[in-house]
């Protein structure tokens, strides 16, 4: 066998392990167009449904006539809130402890809000029926700006007011208003207020960090399929968690789990957007059990844009203190959150403001407090994570433009600053003041590496001259620095604290080594372009010393993939990889009984060399794992059943804290408010790494989804609720053209706790990136006078900010 | 994004589309490359019920330079623009102008027609074709006539012409001196927040001939004689180019949308026209 | 609904006649009615090109044309560009240099990148940026299209020379 005498080099790299920058499997599929996504499934028989949605973002419903549209040829039927009620399906329960309407019940709390579900055996007669729906609106007051909504006399939610007119307690505890959902508080306010009224100096700041959308470029849409003769239910559709979906499902429908068999196909992107259960799903599946017939249902883009999942809308107020010398002493945030009408944020259930509390940042803080007031408005629900876990970019937004804004208070430079306030590499594991324990971080490193990297200091020179030649009147473009370093909380997570409808935030992997040494194994994750099938193989082969060609990987259907909760908040990695490195160490552990049986020794006495078992000290004894394989399958070995199968389900110890230094140089058009971004330095530690080229792929993406949020991608409302940003005329997606190059860089600071020290990547850039941008803005106007100003930086904004600090003339 | 249902024809000839025209009143509409048309009809804010497309109708495709004049019928693309080079080199402004429209699958089926006769403000080739003081051609049951492109556009989707009648071509008197389009846009495939169309005519150190017009500034294209007339006689100082945008802004008459409010589309269009009349004389 | 009417059009080679309503947009037409799912629905509005496909030559958004447009038309798709046997390097290219992620964008995108090569078989960065705006991805930040793309152009033209 040529295998033998191969070096241990060579060995090695016919593994395709971690660390190598191994080609995507998925690919063959998807550049010949044999992606098999979930608009992509056609059954026999299967038909269409599609929303009649409401025009306005508040008032009640006098009557739906579904007379006209059964005439429309090819509608088979119309669902309201009447049809659904006496199954209990008119309402459904959130991800947030709160309840939703499926359809219409009564009102409607949101422009796009679904009031009939039109079901039919084509698009085209979908369409045509819903147009032929009639609806009998009552306008009422608009509440768009969730301050009003506090002081506002107008119930949007009147379910949850009391018939005596008190309110109840909400999922979360007490409510102080009828439009108010919960307060949730975490840190030491007594000693916060204490330090922060004695500081030494005292930085304030009020940031609205806007609606704004994760818009996959696939829409949200699913097929259900009840077979009648076997009690059976098939739901395919964009599901970042489809086993939470299943689970779901079942507990709403009744119908029991293991007659529920739910498959996310391949799916176009999720960004967050696909983490929800949604009106669709819920009346595809009654549409399926009423006609017998599988029904699709695809949202459209403006559906997409306007109803499923937004992010952000964020109001965080800031203060900050710190001595004279610039070392931070104390941090207040007070949050009020927009959820819209109904509260369906996606939110590990004991953080109704996801992990807001990480936003003391990268620094050692020693005190702080942070209060989030969670309140209904009329938008649409959702409050998902878009690139980034619960709540985490909008907590280091905010912990960005603190120091920022703290920097000009005391006339500081915003790096300097940084450097003298970063917990300290020996500070590790390191407590933070609002609960976290974060497991491991390097940042005096990787700060230094990346102003070096950009020549920081030549760069303050050269922007110091710049505001020179402005006010000289030689040029109309400034220079912004940008700086941000972040630190994310990802890897949800550890099951005493993380859980989803009570469902503990574990993750699974399952494998089966064929006789041949190939394998198969299966995860309770789902790829959304994030490579799994790729990265997971290359974890297992290192672990179990096959080739990762060899080793097929397989999520998304519920019943052959071990439970999990799925692909978001960057846990894939954390968690499944973890589960995928323990359950591959269980296979080398009786691999390694079964080398010792096979070469006559003792366990003890062989140990793994990258694809084999050797005995200790001689090296020319050993037994492959592909030997092994076929071993396990084909002799009877006294004591050990034949076989080779593990499966592990991995609850975290602790969350997984990446952390990056990005550093973003900007030229702006100052009369015409026009952004050019020069250059973008990103250095990033998710600790070990284990395809550098996935990697820096998910930097590329997540830092141009940062660039559309922090230059212009929001989601508007005007007075009436109704959304001005519906399609992708208006709703900013860079193209090729907007985006610059990036440089990527990295350091390596293995998390101490994860099996294989990875702490996941996808969702670093975007969480980084957004500051980075921002602060670049806000730095190149910081000459002139400029504190803060809120995103997103369009072009009138940043005209506006301009115009403002009198750039004019 | 499902259109209403409709009856579909495709004449072979412009006598054929007449009839249509002519039968159907108001429920036909004509259409060349359908890229503004047949998103309006997705969303059902545009109802057809007789779409009549213009693909098969001879003679409306040709792209004629002339010795004095230059002829683009009604069906030549943004892409055809772009790709002939004996109309870039009569008349650059064209190809500047078509390559800052939509993006490049779009300007495979956007047509010059098309861009001029649907009365969107937010168009370019309206505005560009004012500043060249082309003429349209539309043919309709009693025939022939010109239209000024200058005296087209009354109002946002409302021109001078009549709902029987179908553009067929545009014919521009060739351009002499600098030239410039400058369009300020959030990302490509958007309208413009301000663009500026420019032509001068340079002897020796002064202006002879100048020609202004502005896009998506107003609720029509807006050709502004008073800013031509600003420059014409001058040398182009700055002071001449702070006269020509005064008077450019004085005729504008911007709305607030998702681009920005009507104090920052001024100032962008005075921008905009600042520089357009900067590199239009830089290259007279 | 209007009434069917007849159609006749090709699609990578293969020529293919259907009754169908004048409004079924084309991207349906290939989708639902011949199976041909490469190109996928993105915007609906004919801005992010995961529709494009080619029609006589031109790179059309499928979205933004009915299939009564389409009549007579010879259409190419992603499906028609290469298979298992013959990849187009394009299609080598993308896989080798990470120009995908989720896949979603990728048949419009390689599928506007033939015509692009076609058009213009040497372009720079700018040009492959400004000549692939039509296509909007979420996932990669295009740096490794843009490489993708220029790596496929040098693999076309070295065949080329190779050939003559």
């Amino acid at each position: 066998m040529k295998d033998e005498v191969d070096s241990r080099e060579d060995r090695v790299a016919k593994l395709k392990g971690m660390g190598c920058s191994r080609k995507r499997v998925e690919d063959a599929r998807f550049t010949q167009g044999k992606g098999n996504y979930v608009d992509d499934i056609k059954l026999d028989g299967m038909i269409f449904g599609d929303f009649v949605r409401s025009p306005y973002a508040h008032a009640r419903i006098k009557s739906i006539d579904t007379s006209a549209a059964l005439e429309v040829p090819g509608v088979l039927a119309v669902l309201t809130a009447k049809e659904l009620e006496p199954l209990g399906l008119h309402w459904m329960p959130t991800l947030a402890g709160d309840k939703q309407m499926v359809l219409a019940d009564g009102k409607v709390l949101f422009q796009g809000q679904e009031v009939a579900f039109v079901v039919a055996e084509d698009r085209y007669a979908a369409a045509d029926g819903i147009e032929a729906v009639e609806v009998d609106y009552e306008e009422l007051p608009v509440l768009v700006d969730p301050f009003e909504a506090m002081k506002s006399d107008v119930v949007l939610r009147e379910d949850l007011v009391a018939e005596d007119g008190s309110l109840p307690d909400g999922a979360h505890g007490p409510r102080k208003h009828h439009n108010h959902i919960f307060t949730w508080e975490a840190g030491d306010k007594e000693t916060t207020d204490q330090v922060i009224g004695s500081a030494e100096v005292l930085a304030e700041e009020t940031m609205y960090y806007h609606r704004t959308h994760p818009c996959p470029l696939e829409t949200c849409g699913c097929v259900a399929s009840m077979d009648k003769v076997n009690g059976k239910l098939t739901l395919w559709g964009t599901f970042q968690a489809p086993h939470a979906i299943r689970t779901v499902v079942s507990l709403i429908s009744g119908i029991e789990e293991h007659n529920i068999r739910v498959i996310s196909p391949d799916i176009g992107g999720g960004f967050g957007n696909k983490v929800g259960a949604y009106p669709g799903y819920v009346c595809s599946v009654v549409a399926s059990i009423v006609t017998g017939k599988p029904v699709k249902w695809i949202e459209d883009r403006m559906d997409n844009l306007m109803t499923t999942a937004f992010a952000r809308d964020y109001w965080m107020k800031g203060r900050i203190s710190a001595t004279k010398e610039g070392k931070i002493t104390g941090l207040h945030c007070h949050v009020t959150a927009d959820h819209g009408g109904f509260d369906a944020c996606a939110d590990p259930t004991k953080f109704p403001a996801g992990f807001m509390n990480i936003c003391t940042g990268s620094y050692d803080i020693p005190t702080a407090f942070l209060e989030v007031d969670g309140v209904y408005t009329n938008k649409a629900p959702g409050g998902v994570s878009y690139r980034c876990s619960f709540r985490v970019t909008e907590a280091v937004y905010f912990i960005e433009r603190m120091i920022e804004v703290l920097a000009i208070k005391l006339n500081m430079d915003a790096a300097e600053l940084r450097r003298i306030n970063f917990i300290k590499k020996e500070q590790f594991p390191y407590k933070a003041a609002l609960g976290w324990e974060y497991d491991s971080g390097d940042y005096h490193t990787a700060w230094d590496k990346a102003l070096q990297a950009m020549d920081y200091e030549g760069l303050r020179a050269e922007q110091a001259q710049r505001v020179d030649d402005f006010n000289a009147g030689k040029t109309r473009k400034l220079m912004g620095i940008g700086l941000s370093f972040f630190t994310e909380i990802v890897g949800a997570g550890p099951v005493k604290n993380c859980d989803i409808l009570g469902l503990g935030m574990f993750d699974s992997c399952e494998i089966r080594i064929h006789p041949t040494g190939s394998a198969i194994a299966r995860l309770g994750t789902i790829s959304q372009g994030q490579g799994h099938a790729t990265t997971f193989a290359q974890i297992l082969a290192t672990e179990i010393g096959l080739p990762a060609d060899s080793i097929t990987i397989e999520e998304g259907d519920t019943d052959t993939a071990p439970y999990g909760l799925g692909t978001y908040g960057s846990r894939s990695t954390p968690v499944a990889g973890a589960a995928t490195a323990m359950a591959g160490r269980k296979i080398r552990a009786k691999a390694q009984m079964i080398a010792a049986y096979l070469l006559e020794v003792h366990d003890d006495d062989v140990e793994f060399d990258v694809d084999r078992f050797v005995v200790k000290g001689a090296p020319e004894r050993f037994k492959t794992m592909k030997e092994i394989a076929f071993a396990a399958y084909n002799q009877a070995i006294p004591g050990i059943e034949p076989g080779l199968e593990a499966v592990s389900y991995y609850d975290p110890p602790n969350m997984t804290y990446p952390f990056g230094a990005y550093v973003c140089v900007m030229d702006i058009d100052v009369d015409t408010g026009v952004p050019d971004i020069r250059r973008f330095y990103a250095l990033d530690d998710c600790g070990t790494r284990i395809n550098p080229m996935v990697i820096e792929g998910q930097i590329h993406g997540g830092l141009t989804e940062a660039l559309a949020v922090a230059l212009g991608q929001e989601i508007a409302y005007d007075d009436m609720g109704n959304v001005k940003t519906g399609t992708l005329m208006d709703f900013f997606l860079p193209t090729a053209w907007e985006v610059p190059n990036y440089e990527t860089d990295h350091t390596v600071t293995p998390s101490p706790h994860h099996p294989i020290g990875a702490k996941g990547v996808g969702e670093s850039p975007h969480v980084g990136g957004v500051p980075c941008f921002s602060n670049a803005v806000q730095d190149a106007f910081r000459a002139f006078g400029n504190t803060h100003t809120n995103m997103p930086h369009d072009h009138w904004r940043i005209w506006k900010t301009a115009n403002e600090l009198g750039l004019h003339g | 994004m499902i259109p209403a249902a409709f009856e579909y024809y495709r004449p072979k000839d412009m006598a054929g589309v007449l009839s249509i025209l002519e039968e159907h009143g108001d429920d036909a509409r004509v259409m060349a490359g359908g890229h503004s048309l047949i998103p309006m009809m997705k969303l059902r804010m545009a109802d057809v019920p007789h779409l009549i497309d213009l693909q098969d109708v001879g003679g409306l495709a040709s792209i004629e330079v002339g010795a004095d004049s230059i002829r683009i019928g009604a069906m030549v693309t943004q892409h055809d623009i772009i790709d002939n080079d004996a109309l870039a080199s009569a008349a650059p402004i064209l190809r500047e102008a078509a390559l800052q429209i939509a993006d490049p699958q779009v300007r495979y089926m956007g047509t010059v027609g098309g861009n001029v006769a649907n009365g969107d403000p937010g168009n370019d080739m309206p505005g560009l074709m004012q500043c060249l003081d082309a003429i349209f051609t539309v043919v309709g049951p009693d025939g022939e006539r010109d239209i000024p492109a200058r005296n087209f556009y009354e109002a946002a989707y409302m021109t001078a012409r009549e709902d029987e009648e179908v553009l067929t071509a545009v014919t521009i008197p060739k351009p002499s001196g600098g030239y410039a389009y400058e369009k300020q846009k959030r990302k490509i495939g958007d309208y413009a927040t301000a663009a500026a169309a420019v032509q001068i005519v340079r002897q020796g150190g002064s202006c002879t001939a100048a020609s202004v017009a502005m896009t998506n500034l107003s609720d029509t294209p807006v050709h502004s004689e008073a800013a031509g007339a600003a420059l014409i006689g001058t040398s182009l100082d700055d002071t001449d180019i702070a006269a020509a945008v005064s008077a450019m802004l004085g005729d504008i008459d911007p709305t607030e949308d998702n681009r920005g409010p009507i104090a920052f589309k001024k100032h962008v269009a005075g921008v905009i026209l600042r520089r357009a009349i900067e590199r239009a004389w830089s290259r007279a | 609904m209007s009434k069917k009417q007849h159609y006749k059009i090709t699609v990578n080679g293969k020529e293919e006649e259907f009754l169908a309503e004048p409004r079924e947009l084309l991207i349906y037409t290939l989708r639902e009615r011949l199976n041909i799912t490469g190109p996928h629905i993105g915007c609906e509005t004919s801005h992010c090109g995961a529709c494009t496909v080619t029609i006589d030559g031109k790179s059309v958004k499928a979205c933004t044309m009915f299939v009564a447009q389409a009549d007579g038309k010879d259409i190419t798709t992603i499906e028609g560009i290469g298979g298992p046997d013959n990849l187009h390097p394009l299609q080598e290219a993308f896989k080798e240099h990470h120009g995908l992620q989720c896949g979603y964008c990728t048949p419009g995108m390689i599928t506007r990148a033939t015509k692009l090569l076609e058009e213009n078989p040497n372009p720079t960065e700018e040009e492959i940026r400004f000549g692939m705006a039509g296509n909007i991805c979420r996932c990669t930040g295009y740096q490794n299209i843009v490489k993708s793309i220029m790596a496929a152009a040098a693999e076309m033209n070295a065949a080329k020379e190779a050939a003559e």
